[in-house]
C-alpha cells in the first residue's frame, strides 16, 4: 500500500508538471499581447518593448517557464499583470466563496441522486423508475447555464424565494449549489440504482429476508451501505466537473470564486492568474482522483492495489 | 476439407459487428431511444431545410419586429417564437442554429472519437513504450479542468466553426481513448487472440479481424453518447461568448446575446435552451439504449 501511495504520488507530481509546461506553451503562443493590455492601446512601440522586458517576456520559452518553475517551488506563483497582486493572494480570497459552492453541490448531488436512485431502484420497472430515469438523463443533458438562469428566474425572479444573485448568506448559496449539483445528481442516480439493483439481488440480501428482517430494515441496513461503497469513490471524480462547472455557474450568479476569477483573467489576458487558476484546478483533479482511487480498496477490501 | 463446427464461446459465432442489425430491431422496441431518434431526425431535417421553412432570415432585423420602445416581442402570431433585442425573429434563428449545433456536434464528436480510438487501439494492442507515453498523456489530459482548456484553446485561435469544433474534439477525446485502451487491453488478454497467436496470426491479421470488430460497439455507442457533450459544450463555449461568434446563428450564443434581458424577455433565452436540451438529450437516449443493446455487461458511468 506505502510503495502503491508512493508510486501515486511521484505520478501525480509528473503529471502536474506536464499541466504546467502545457499551459505555460499555450499561453505563451496566445496572439493577445500581455503587454498591450497593460501599456494601454495607445501605448508605442518603445513603452511596449519596456513592459515586456519589464515582465521578462521578451526572454526565449525556456528561460521564461525557468523563471516561473522556480518562483513556483518557493510557493509563488507571480504577479497578476494588471491588479498588481499577488496571484495566491487573489487566488486565497476567492477560494472559499467556490470550496462553500462545492460542498453546497456535493450536499445537493449526493441528497437528490442518492435518494431518487435508490427510490427508482426498489420501483423498478414502475412508472417511478422510468420516470426518475428520463429525469435524470433530462439533467444530465440541460446545459448548466440554462439551468441556471430558468432557476434564477422562476425561483428569485418570479417567486422571489431567494436573491437574484450575490454572495455571502446561506440563502444565496441555494441556487448556485443547485445548480452546478444537478449534473451530478443525475449521474448519482443513475449509478446508485445500478448498485442497489446488484446488492439487491446478492445471497446476502435474500437471507436477511429469509431470517424476517423488515422490508425497510434490509434496504436501510444490509442493502444500502453496500450499495454506497462504489459511489463514494466518484466524489474525488467530481472535481473535475466542478472545476469546468464553476466558470459558468459563477458567471451566471455572480459569485466571486475562483470561476469568475479566471474568466476575467482569460478575457484580459492576465496570464499569471490564468496560470495559477489552472494549475490549482489540476492539483484538485489530481488530487480527487488519488483520493478516490486510495479510498475505494479502504472501503471495498475485494479491490486490489495494483 | 473437414468441418469443424462453431463452439458458441468462439467469437465468430457471434462477433458484436454481425449482432449489429438485430441490435437495430432492439433498439427500436424501445420508446425512449424511438423518441430520441425521432427528434434527432426531425432537427436533422430542419437543419437541412432551413432555407425553405424559416419564415425569415437569420440575420434580418425586422422593423415590425421591435415595438415603438425598442423592446422585444413575446411570441406572437407573426413572430412565433418572438423576437430577438435586434429585431430577429427568434424561430428562424433556431432553425439555422440547427445546422450549427448539428453541424459541430457531429464533426467535433467525429473527430474526438476518431483520435480518441487511434490512441487507444495503438496504446491497447501495441504496449511497449509508445502505450505508456500515449496513456501518461492521456492521464495528463484529464486533469485539465476541460473548460478552462477549452476557453484558452479557443481564445488562442480565433474562433470559426471549424475550430470551434476542432477546440472541441481536442478536449473530448480524452476519455475515449481511455475506454478504447482498456477495451483493446483486454481484449489482447483473451484466449481466443492467443489462440490466433499461436497458429501464426500476424499482428495486422489479428488486429483487423479479430480486435477491431470488437471495438466497433464502443465506437458506435460514443459516436451517438459523445454528440451530446459536444453539443453542451459548444453552447457553453458559446455562452460564455467564445464559441460561435455572432451573427451566425448558434443556440448557445443567442442566450449569451439574450441573457442580460433574461428578466423582461425570458423566451430568448427559454426556447434555445429548450432545443439545446432536447439535442442533448435524443442523443444521450440513443446513445444509452445502443450501449445496453450492443453490449449488455457495460455498466455505469461510461
Amino acid at each position: 500500500m506505502l510503495a502503491y501511495l508512493a508510486r501515486r504520488l511521484v505520478q501525480s507530481v509528473l503529471i502536474l508538471f506536464g499541466v504546467s509546461v502545457i499551459t505555460f506553451a499555450l499561453l505563451y503562443i496566445l496572439p493577445a499581447d500581455p503587454a498591450q493590455q497593460i501599456a494601454g492601446r495607445s501605448a508605442n512601440a518603445a513603452t511596449l518593448a519596456s513592459v515586456r522586458e519589464q515582465l521578462g517576456l521578451d526572454r526565449p520559452f525556456h528561460e521564461q517557464y525557468w523563471r516561473y518553475i522556480t518562483h513556483l517551488a518557493e510557493g509563488d506563483l507571480g504577479r497578476s499583470y494588471l491588479q498588481k497582486t499577488e496571484v495566491s493572494t487573489l487566488i486565497a480570497s476567492r477560494l472559499p466563496a467556490s470550496l462553500q459552492l462545492m460542498v453546497g453541490a456535493i450536499f445537493c448531488e449526493l441528497f437528490l441522486g442518492l435518494s431518487l436512485g435508490v427510490l427508482a431502484a426498489l420501483r423498478r420497472g414502475r412508472v417511478t423508475d422510468r420516470l426518475l430515469m428520463l429525469l435524470s438523463f433530462t439533467v444530465i443533458s440541460a446545459p448548466q447555464f440554462v439551468v441556471g438562469i430558468l432557476l434564477l428566474y422562476v425561483f428569485a425572479v418570479k417567486l422571489g424565494w431567494f436573491p437574484i444573485g450575490g454572495y455571502g448568506t446561506f440563502s444565496h448559496l441555494v441556487l448556485p449549489s443547485l445548480t452546478l449539483g444537478l449534473l451530478g445528481a443525475g449521474w448519482y442516480a443513475r449509478m446508485m440504482r445500478s448498485s442497489m439493483l446488484d446488492v439487491l439481488h446478492q445471497d446476502y440480501i435474500r437471507t436477511a429476508r429469509a431470517k424476517g428482517v423488515a422490508r425497510a430494515g434490509v434496504v436501510l441496513r444490509h442493502a444500502l451501505p453496500n450499495a454506497l461503497l462504489p459511489i463514494i469513490a466518484m466524489i474525488g471524480i467530481d472535481i473535475g466537473l466542478f472545476m469546468s462547472g464553476i466558470v459558468v455557474v459563477e458567471s451566471v450568479f455572480g459569485w466571486p470564486g475562483i470561476g469568475q476569477l479566471a474568466w476575467q483573467a482569460i478575457q484580459r489576458v492576465d496570464i499569471p492568474i490564468i496560470m495559477g487558476v489552472t494549475l490549482v484546478s489540476a492539483v484538485a483533479i489530481v488530487l480527487g482522483n488519488l483520493l478516490a482511487d486510495l479510498i475505494a480498496p479502504l472501503i471495498d477490501p475485494r479491490i486490489k492495489v495494483r | 476439407m473437414t468441418f469443424t463446427p462453431l463452439r458458441a464461446d468462439d467469437p465468430r459465432a457471434g462477433s458484436p459487428l454481425s449482432r449489429t442489425p438485430g441490435a437495430m430491431r432492439m433498439l427500436l422496441r424501445r420508446p425512449l431511444a424511438v423518441a430520441g431518434m425521432i427528434v434527432i431526425a426531425f432537427l436533422a431535417l430542419v437543419a437541412a431545410a432551413a432555407p425553405l421553412i424559416a419564415p425569415y432570415g437569420p440575420a434580418e432585423q425586422l422593423f415590425e419586429g421591435l415595438t415603438i420602445e425598442g423592446a422585444p416581442l413575446p411570441p406572437n402570431s407573426q413572430f412565433l417564437l418572438g423576437t430577438d433585442l435586434l429585431g430577429r425573429d427568434l424561430l428562424s434563428r433556431l432553425i439555422y442554429g440547427a445546422r450549427t449545433s448539428l453541424v459541430i456536434g457531429i464533426v467535433a464528436n467525429g473527430i474526438a472519437v476518431s483520435i480518441g480510438a487511434f490512441v487507444g487501439i495503438v496504446a491497447g494492442f501495441f504496449r511497449g513504450f509508445l502505450a505508456t507515453v500515449l496513456m501518461r498523456f492521456t492521464d495528463l489530459m484529464m486533469a485539465f479542468p476541460a473548460l478552462l482548456l477549452a476557453i484558452v484553446l479557443a481564445a488562442l485561435f480565433r474562433p470559426s466553426l471549424w475550430i470551434v469544433a476542432l477546440v472541441i474534439a481536442l478536449v473530448n477525446w480524452v476519455q475515449v481513448a481511455r475506454v478504447i485502451y482498456t477495451e483493446t487491453r483486454s481484449l489482447t488478454e483473451r484466449e481466443f487472440i492467443a489462440a490466433e497467436r499461436a497458429i501464426g496470426a500476424g499482428r495486422t491479421r489479428i488486429l483487423v479481424h479479430h480486435i477491431l470488430p470488437h471495438i466497433v460497439p464502443t465506437i458506435i455507442v460514443w459516436g451517438t453518447l459523445g454528440i451530446s457533450t459536444t453539443v453542451l459544450l459548444e453552447a457553453t463555449l458559446s455562452f460564455v461568448g467564445i464559441g460561435v461568434r455572432p451573427p451566425t446563428p448558434s443556440w448557445g450564443n443567442m442566450i449569451f446575446e439574450n441573457q442580460s434581458y433574461f428578466i423582461s424577455a425570458p423566451w430568448l433565452v427559454f426556447f434555445p435552451g429548450v432545443c439545446i436540451l432536447a439535442l442533448a438529450l435524443a442523443f444521450n437516449l440513443v446513445g444509452d439504449a445502443l450501449r445496453e443493446v450492443l453490449d449488455p455487461t457495460q455498466k455505469g458511468r461510461y
